[in-house]
């Protein structure tokens, strides 16, 4: 198979969606956070910790939807401790962020260490199975990757249209996106800026403790130290690139994961020509290289970072 | 949730605020404790006895609040011009790759001139890893949090790579390390038989030297006016620009000194378990300091006293030392708060 062919493969396109998913989730809550005028840079964090805790419930015995539906409550804590301190005070979002990241990984470790004291290599779960939509899934080669794939995966692409329809078809979401461009006028409309901005951080970060879930109980099965490896901080710029755009992100979400799996194919047919660790850095500096390139034309939230005191210019 | 500003900031509550965020966080993390069934008297006077209480414990968390000091003063001249660094990490490699490069024997230099020549090839590394970040910062306006971040990533990859490649030592046994740097190059020990190292007199220097530099010179007085306003800055003729990429090159290079003490001083040679986070953790060291590069020094030692005082404790009570990890974090996040206390009064009522 030559560098060419892998692109016809169904497992490629399998292995892209797959790729996508947590990157769907992660940047999709980042981005409804962003919009409200919060940078959450505790998505590291989080998704860490829902891994763990998604992980963790099925393990002691819970069902799968539970496990999700923990790690997303879970995660919606963290995002209240956030704008507790980034909102409510009006702290600084990047350190607050990094503390939040920070807590949250050495607490997902701490409890795992916890619990199982002396495990070497990480048990696994009975995860979430591939559920094929019936018809659909037998569509030739887009069937089975997009139809034939984790329950998660379906939850990911649904979410994006409904994200994509509240932020720019309520008046829910008009509030939301004018909380991040100009809170007073939102304010001036008799409307809660902290309500909304603490409502919106707290969702979003639901959504990146279900995209760690997804590691743990639809990806590896299993918890293991490390395991997030910066996806987090790709998922932030995925949000840029995507220009703040729900559908925009899917886009890049599945893009980017379609060169991630594409590389990791490219390694077998190279082979050890160039070092994998070349490959493996591509992801990262990919990110960078997207971001320079979209930043002629970037239309980030105007107050985005600007914490807001009433009657404070 | 209000905020009421203070008519008067006090010296007294500037002096507090640290201590008051400690003890909270300690007292937070005490649930923690009780959660793994220890008594949580007992583990904190572990901590402490573990961390100070001997001769050879003090040794150990000197010789770890070394590259906490140093991360720490990178974070701080950084965050002082609101420059977001959170790439320490990824220079402290850079600064180590640079004293592996130089001082294992492959390029031949003078014995003599080694020492202050890997002080400045590892400065130099850790300035040209932050470098590129901030030209992209400065020229298209890209947000340096996510590029330091993303590029301490590609470090450790990079560092991976030459361990397994050209760097990989020989004599080691197949395991991925670099060969150790030569005798001639490596920091004294302070004291025979411990552990602790001339790297602790550089960093207290530096951080006496950047002191001076922030009050007393033209360039630390700019540097605190782009952190205060970048228009303002610009306003008044100031080069906002090249004052950004002169404080990213130093904060840089303060990082990448933390590799080359922790090569030189410490462990002998290059691998990949180099640094336990140092990077990320200078930043809590900074914050803890309320950036006064001073101040740095008694929070890095304050750190260091966690870490290490809660590997002895786990040890002896069986409380998973990831609570180190969890009190420094949550340290963080109560010094924020604490600190906005110097300023404000929260009223909870509105």
């Amino acid at each position: 198979m030559d560098w060419f062919e892998i692109l016809w493969t169904t497992s490629f396109w399998v292995a892209a969606v797959r790729i996508a998913t947590p990157l769907i989730f992660g940047t999709l809550g980042e981005l409804v956070c962003e919009r409200a005028g919060v940078l959450n840079l505790g998505i590291e964090g989080i998704m860490t910790l829902g891994a763990m805790t998604g992980w963790m419930s099925v393990y002691m015995g819970a069902d799968l939807w539970t496990g999700v539906i923990l790690a997303a409550m879970v995660g919606s804590l963290l995002g209240a401790l956030h704008s507790m301190l980034t909102v409510s005070l009006g702290l600084s979002q990047h350190v607050t962020g990094i503390g939040i990241t920070l807590l949250a990984s050495s607490l997902s470790y701490y409890i795992y260490r916890l619990v199982l004291p002396e495990v070497t290599s990480p048990p696994r779960i009975e995860a979430f199975t591939n559920y094929p939509i019936p018809l659909l899934s037998e569509i030739p080669w887009i069937g089975e990757a997009l139809f034939n794939q984790s329950p998660l995966t379906y939850l990911a692409f649904i979410l994006v249209i409904v994200v994509g329809l509240v932020l720019y078809r309520t008046p829910l979401g008009l509030a939301v996106r004018t909380t991040g461009e100009n809170p007073s006028a939102v304010e001036a409309q008799g409307m809660n800026v902290i309500g909304i901005r603490t409502g919106a951080v707290m969702f979003g970060s639901a959504l990146m403790a279900i995209a760690g879930a997804f590691l743990t109980m639809s990806a590896f099965n299993a918890f293991f130290f490390n395991m997030v490896n910066g996806r987090g901080w790709i998922c932030i710029a995925l949000v840029v690139f995507a220009s703040w755009h729900p559908g925009k992100a899917l886009f890049g979400a599945l893009l980017f994961a379609a060169f991630d799996a594409y590389q990791m194919r490219l390694q077998q047919v190279i082979g050890s020509a160039i070092p994998y660790q070349v490959f493996l850095m591509l992801p990262y500096l990919l990110s960078i290289v997207a971001l320079i390139l979209i930043s002629r034309r970037v239309a980030i939230p105007q107050a985005l970072m600007i914490p807001y005191r009433k009657g404070e210019r | 949730m209000r905020l009421e500003p203070r008519s008067e900031v006090s010296p007294v509550r500037f002096i507090l605020a640290p201590v008051a965020a400690v003890i909270a966080s300690l007292l937070l993390c005490s649930g923690l404790i009780l959660w793994s069934g220890a008594s949580v008297f007992e583990a904190y006077w572990m901590m402490l006895t573990g961390s100070i209480g001997s001769s050879f414990a003090l040794a150990e968390t000197l010789s770890r609040a070394t590259p906490l000091i140093f991360t720490g003063l990178a974070a701080a001249v950084a965050f002082r011009a609101r420059f977001w660094n959170i790439g320490a990490e990824g220079q402290l490699y850079a600064g180590a790759l640079m004293v592996t490069f130089l001082g294992t024997g492959e390029i031949n230099i003078h014995e003599g001139l080694l020492p202050p020549i890997l002080f400045m090839g590892s400065f130099a590394a850790g300035s040209l890893w932050l470098f590129l970040p901030s030209l992209i910062k400065i020229r298209f306006q890209v947000d340096e949090v996510v590029t330091t971040l993303l590029l301490n990533f590609v470090m450790l990859l990079l560092v991976s790579l030459l361990l397994e490649g050209p760097l990989k030592d020989p004599m080691g046994l197949g395991w991925p390390q670099a060969a150790p740097v030569l005798e001639s190059a490596e920091l004294p020990r302070l004291v025979q038989g411990l552990r602790v190292h001339a790297g602790l007199i550089i960093a207290v220097i530096l951080a006496l030297l950047i002191w001076q530099l922030q009050i007393r010179t033209t360039l630390g007085f700019e540097m605190r006016a782009v952190g205060l306003s970048r228009n303002a800055s610009q306003f008044a003729g100031m080069r906002v620009g090249n004052i950004l990429l002169i404080t990213a090159l130093i904060s840089g290079g303060l990082a990448g000194l933390a590799g080359y003490s922790e090569v030189a001083g410490l462990k002998g040679n290059l691998t990949l378990d180099l640094s336990p986070g140092f990077g990320y953790t200078g930043i809590v060291v900074a914050m803890l300091a309320q950036l006064h590069p001073l101040g740095v020094i008694g929070s890095a030692f304050f750190v260091a006293c966690i870490f290490v005082g809660a590997d002895a404790m786990s040890r002896s009570v069986g409380v998973p030392n990831y609570i180190a990890d969890v009190v420094v974090a949550t340290s963080l996040l109560c010094m924020l708060v604490s600190m906005l206390q110097i300023k404000y009064r929260i009223r909870w009522k509105s």
